[in-house]
C-alpha cells in the first residue's frame, strides 16, 4: 500500500467516525429534547385533568370548606388578588423609579454597577428567606400575621424584576429623543417622565406583567407573612388566605375534598401566570414591531 | 447612483477560460431565497490557480453566488439553488446537504474575522484533525506552512497558544484564511475578506492572496473596485442577480462592454 | 440662570427620588442580611461550630444542628442539575441548531412559559402522580432485589412512599430543567452566524460545530447559566417540602427521607417551639442564604463575559 492510498484510507475512516458521532449526537439530543417535553407535558396533563375535575362554580363563590363539607376556594382567590394588587403598586413605584436612575442618572457610575449586580442576585434570592425578613420586620414587631405583611413580601419579590425590565425598557429608547426633549428646554426629570415613559408605555406594561406573573405563584414567602384565614377578608391588618398557600394546606392534608379543591386552585394559578406571560410576549413583541 | 436593470434576456458578455482550465463551472444558475429570486440563470467559469473576482452593487446577487459555490446556503432552510455547478465532474447541487466534504475542497473566509475560541494553534490544526489524522511533528509543520503562506507566522510564532481572539482584525482575518488553506483546499472563497480591514492590513492580505493563487484557485467578493483590478485575473460584474459581464480583468476595467458596467466602474472610480 | 432655576428644581426633585427608590431596594437587601444575622445569631452563639457538624435537630431538648438539612439542600440541589444538565443542554442544542426553526420556535416558547409555572404546581404533581409512581415501580423493586447488607441495599433503604431524597431531586430537576434549557438556548443563538458558517464551511459536522465552536464559544455565559439554575434549585422550598419526607437526620440513603434547608424552615417556622428553635430556623435561613448568594453571584459574574470578535 503507498502513503497516498494509505492517507486515502485513513481519512475514509475518519470520515465514518465522524458521521457515526454526529448521528449520536443528533439523535441524543432529539431523545433529551423528547424526555424534557414529556416530563412537562405530563405535568401539564396531570394539572389539567386533576384541575378541572375539581373545578366547579362553588371554586369561585364559596370560601374554605370545613373538611368533609363543600365548598371553594373564594376566600383564597381575594386574599391573593389583595395583597398581589398591592404589592404591584408598592413594585412598581419603585421598581420604575429606580429602574429610570439606573438608566438615565446613574449609567457608568460605581453605585449604578453595584445596585445592577445586587438587583441581579435579589431576582435569584430564595423567595422563603424574604418572607423571613418581612416576618422579623412586620409580622414579629406587631404581633400579628397580616394581609399587609403579605403583600410587603410579594413586593420584595416583584421590585428587583421591575427595576430590571424598566432599565432594559428605557435603554431601548434613542438618544435622540431625549436630545430633541431637552433641546425644547425641557429638564431632564420632565424629558423621561413626559417622553421616554410615554414612549416606552408597552415596554413597561410587559415589565408589570412579568413581575405579577413572578409573584402571583409564590407560596413560601406568604406562609409566614399572611399565614391564612378560612373566611374571606379584606382587612390589611388581619391574616388573609391566598391561593397558594391554600393549595399547600390542602395538597398536604389526607382530605379529598381538599385535594380536589388544591387542583382546581393549581391549575388556577398556572392558568394566571401563563395568561399574564403570554399577554406580556404578545405586547413586548407589538412594541418591538413598531 | 442607479442603474438600468438588466433585461430578461439579456445575454451575459462573457469571454471565459478554456474549459479544460475550469475548476468550477457555474451554468444557468437560478438561486431562491424562499419564494423571492436573487439569482436569474447565472454562469460562472472559475479558472484554475486564477484569482476570479465577482462585483457589483449591494444586493447585485455576487455574495449569494459565492455562497452556493460550497453550499453553505444549506444551513438555512427555504434557501434554494437550481442549475448547474459543476466541480470534479459532479454537480454539487445534487449532493446531499450539508456536505462535509464538500466544504473540506472548498473553503471559505468571511467579511468579518472568525477566530474560533481557542488558540492560534488549535484555530489551525481543528481544522486539519476533521479530516485526517495527523502527528503532533506534523501538526507543527501544517501550522507553519499554513501561517507562512497567510504571511502570519513571523507575527505569532512566539504565541501559537495564546487565543485567536486576541489578535488584531487584520491578523485574525489571516488566521482565517491560514485555517482555510491548512486543509488543502481546491478552492478559496473569500466573501468581502477586507471590508473590515484597515488599509495597512488589506494590502498585506492582498499579498498573500496573490502569492496563494499558484497553488490554490481563489474567488473572491469584492466591494472595492481597484482591489479586484489590482489582484484578480478574470471579473464578473453583477447586477440585479444577472452576470453582465465576465472577461479576463485586464480588459474588463479598461473596456467595459456594456453601460451598466461602465457606469458602475466610473461612477465608483470618478 | 434665573429662567432655569426652577426647572432644574423640579429635575433635582424627580432625581432624588429615583436615588431614593435605589436605595430603598438596597436597604431591603441590607435589612435582609441584618434581620437574618441578628435572628440567627443567638443559636449560632450558643451551638458554635457544632451547629454545622451535628445532625441532631431536636425542637424538644432544644437541640438544634444544621448538617441534616444542609447536607440535603446541597445533595438535592446538585442530583437534580446532575439530572437536568444533559437533558437541558440537548434540548437548547436541539431547539437552536438542529430542529427546523419553524417549529422550534413554537416549542421554545412552550419551554419558556414553562419555566416560570409556580413551583408549587411542580411540588403537587411530584406528590401525587412522581411518588407514588416512584415507590411502587422503582423503590419496591429495588429494595426487593437488593442483597441485604449490600451498598446498593444501604443506598434505597426507606419507607416506600416515594417521599425521598431521590424524588425531591428528579422534580427539582424536572423544574430547573426548562430554566436552563431556555437560557442555554438563547446563549447558543447570541453564537455570530459567520461563526458558525465558518465552522461549517471547514467541512465541521453538526456535533462539531456545537461541540466545539458554538458551545466553547459562550462558554463563561453557559457556565453562569447552569450555576443560575443551580442558584435556583438550592432556594426552591414548595416542590421540596411537599415531597422529601421530613426528616432532619443527615441522609444516608437516597431513597431515604431528608430535608432541605428551606423545606425545614417552611415547615416548622410557624410552629416553632421556642426562641432557639426560631433562631436556629433562621441560623439555617441565614446559611442559604450565603449558599445561594456565592452561587449566584458567581453566575452572574460568568454571564456575558465571552471573548469574541466585537
Amino acid at each position: 500500500m503507498t502513503r497516498a492510498e494509505q492517507i486515502a484510507r485513513q481519512g475514509r475512516w475518519l470520515h465514518a467516525r465522524r458521521k457515526l458521532a454526529n448521528a449520536v449526537f443528533l439523535a441524543g439530543t432529539a431523545l433529551a429534547t423528547a424526555i424534557a417535553l414529556t416530563a412537562l407535558a405530563l405535568i401539564m396533563q396531570t394539572l389539567v385533568v386533576n384541575g378541572l375535575a375539581g373545578m366547579d362554580l362553588a371554586v369561585f363563590t364559596m370560601s374554605q370548606p370545613v373538611q368533609g363539607m363543600a365548598g371553594g376556594l373564594l376566600n383564597a382567590i381575594i386574599g391573593s388578588l389583595v395583597m398581589c394588587a398591592i404589592g404591584m403598586v408598592i413594585a412598581l413605584v419603585i421598581g420604575i423609579l429606580a429602574g429610570t436612575w439606573l438608566a438615565e442618572y446613574g449609567d457608568g457610575t460605581r453605585l449604578a454597577t453595584v445596585v445592577r449586580f445586587l438587583n441581579d442576585i435579589l431576582i435569584s434570592a430564595p423567595s422563603i428567606l424574604i418572607g423571613l425578613f418581612v416576618y422579623e420586620l412586620l409580622v414579629a414587631p406587631f404581633h400579628g400575621f397580616s394581609a399587609l405583611a403579605g403583600a410587603v413580601a410579594l413586593a420584595i419579590l416583584a421590585v428587583p424584576v421591575a427595576t430590571r425590565a424598566t432599565e432594559d425598557i428605557l435603554r431601548l429608547q434613542p438618544y435622540a429623543l431625549r436630545e430633541a426633549g431637552m433641546a425644547l428646554g425641557a429638564d431632564r426629570g420632565l424629558v423621561i417622565r413626559a417622553i421616554i415613559w410615554r414612549a416606552s408605555r408597552s415596554g413597561l406594561m410587559t415589565g408589570a406583567l412579568l413581575s405579577f406573573a413572578r409573584i402571583s405563584g409564590e407560596t413560601a414567602p406568604l406562609i409566614f407573612t399572611s399565614l391564612g384565614n378560612q373566611f374571606v377578608s379584606t382587612r390589611l391588618t388581619q391574616p388573609i388566605a391566598a391561593l397558594p398557600t391554600t393549595i399547600f394546606q390542602f395538597g398536604m392534608s389526607g382530605d379529598d375534598n381538599w385535594r380536589r379543591l388544591a387542583w382546581a386552585g393549581a391549575l388556577l394559578i398556572a392558568l394566571a401566570v401563563l395568561a399574564t406571560n403570554v399577554l406580556g410576549r404578545a405586547l413586548m413583541r407589538r412594541s418591538n414591531a413598531k | 447612483m442607479s442603474f438600468d436593470p438588466p433585461a430578461a434576456g439579456q445575454k451575459t458578455v462573457m469571454i471565459a477560460p478554456p474549459v479544460d482550465d475550469r475548476v468550477i463551472d457555474v451554468h444557468n444558475l437560478d438561486f431562491f431565497y424562499g419564494k423571492a429570486q436573487a439569482l436569474f440563470a447565472v454562469d460562472l467559469p472559475v479558472a484554475r490557480h486564477a484569482v476570479t473576482a465577482l462585483i457589483g452593487p449591494s444586493g447585485c446577487g455576487k455574495s449569494t453566488l459565492l455562497r452556493t459555490l460550497n453550499r453553505i446556503y444549506d444551513l438555512y432552510p427555504g434557501q434554494t439553488a437550481r442549475g448547474d455547478i459543476r466541480f470534479d465532474g459532479e454537480n454539487i447541487l445534487d449532493l446531499a446537504r450539508n456536505s462535509e466534504n464538500l466544504r473540506a475542497r472548498i473553503g471559505m473566509v468571511f467579511q468579518r474575522p472568525t477566530p474560533f475560541p481557542m488558540s492560534i494553534y488549535d484555530n489551525i490544526a481543528f481544522g486539519v484533525r476533521l479530516h485526517r489524522r495527523v502527528g503532533r511533528a506534523d501538526m507543527d509543520g501544517i501550522v507553519e506552512r499554513a501561517l507562512t503562506r497567510a504571511a502570519l507566522w513571523d507575527e505569532v510564532k512566539d504565541k501559537l497558544g495564546a487565543s485567536g481572539l486576541g489578535l488584531s482584525g487584520g491578523q485574525q482575518q489571516r488566521l482565517c484564511v491560514a485555517r482555510g488553506i491548512a486543509i488543502n483546499p481546491d478552492v478559496l472563497l473569500l466573501d468581502e475578506p477586507a471590508s473590515a480591514l484597515d488599509p495597512l492590513s488589506t494590502a498585506k492580505l492582498e499579498s498573500t492572496l496573490l502569492e496563494l493563487k499558484d497553488s490554490i484557485t481563489i474567488v473572491i467578493v469584492t466591494h472595492n473596485l481597484q482591489q479586484a483590478a489590482r489582484i484578480s485575473d478574470y471579473t464578473g460584474f453583477m447586477l440585479s442577480g444577472r452576470m453582465v459581464e465576465f472577461r479576463p480583468s485586464s480588459e474588463a476595467f479598461v473596456a467595459p462592454e456594456t453601460r451598466q458596467m461602465q457606469d458602475y466602474i466610473t461612477g465608483r472610480f470618478g | 440662570m434665573a429662567v432655569l432655576a426652577p426647572s432644574a428644581a423640579g429635575d433635582r426633585l424627580f432625581r432624588s427620588l429615583c436615588l431614593a427608590a435605589v436605595l430603598a431596594m438596597m436597604a431591603v437587601l441590607g435589612g435582609l442580611i441584618g434581620s437574618l444575622l441578628w435572628g440567627g445569631w443567638p443559636a449560632l452563639a450558643h451551638f458554635g461550630p457544632g451547629f454545622f457538624t451535628s445532625s441532631t435537630w431536636d425542637p424538644v431538648a432544644g437541640q438544634f444542628g444544621a448538617a441534616g438539612p444542609v447536607a440535603g439542600t446541597l445533595l438535592t440541589a446538585f442530583l437534580a442539575l446532575l439530572l437536568a444538565l444533559p437533558v437541558a443542554l440537548g434540548t437548547a442544542v436541539f431547539l437552536a441548531e438542529i430542529c427546523p426553526q419553524a417549529i422550534a420556535r413554537w416549542l421554545a416558547i412552550a419551554v419558556e412559559l414553562l419555566a416560570g409555572i409556580p413551583s408549587i404546581v411542580y411540588g403537587m404533581w411530584g406528590l401525587f402522580v412522581l411518588a407514588p409512581w416512584f415507590a411502587r415501580h422503582v423503590q419496591v423493586p429495588l429494595m426487593a432485589a437488593a442483597t441485604p447488607g449490600s451498598w446498593l441495599e444501604r443506598m434505597v433503604t426507606g419507607v416506600p412512599n416515594g417521599a425521598n431524597i431521590c424524588t425531591a431531586s428528579l422534580i427539582l430537576a424536572v423544574m430547573v430543567l426548562p430554566y436552563i434549557a431556555a437560557i442555554l438556548r438563547e446563549l447558543l443563538l447570541s453564537v455570530p452566524p459567520a461563526m458558525r458558517e465558518a465552522a461549517y464551511g471547514l467541512g465541521c459536522t453538526r456535533s462539531e460545530v456545537v461541540l466545539r465552536i458554538m458551545l466553547p464559544y459562550v462558554r463563561n455565559s453557559a457556565i453562569g447559566a447552569v450555576m443560575l439554575g443551580l442558584g435556583r434549585a438550592l432556594g426552591e422550598t414548595m416542590a421540596v417540602t411537599f415531597i422529601i419526607g421530613n426528616s432532619h437526620n443527615f441522609p444516608r440513603s437516597l431513597f431515604g427521607a431528608g430535608s432541605t434547608i428551606s423545606s425545614t424552615i417552611a415547615n416548622e417556622f410557624n410552629e416553632a417551639t421556642g426562641d432557639m428553635h426560631v433562631s436556629a430556623l433562621i441560623a439555617l435561613g441565614l446559611v442559604l442564604f450565603a449558599i445561594t448568594f456565592v452561587t449566584i453571584a458567581a453566575a452572574r459574574l460568568l454571564l456575558g463575559r465571552d471573548g469574541g470578535p466585537k
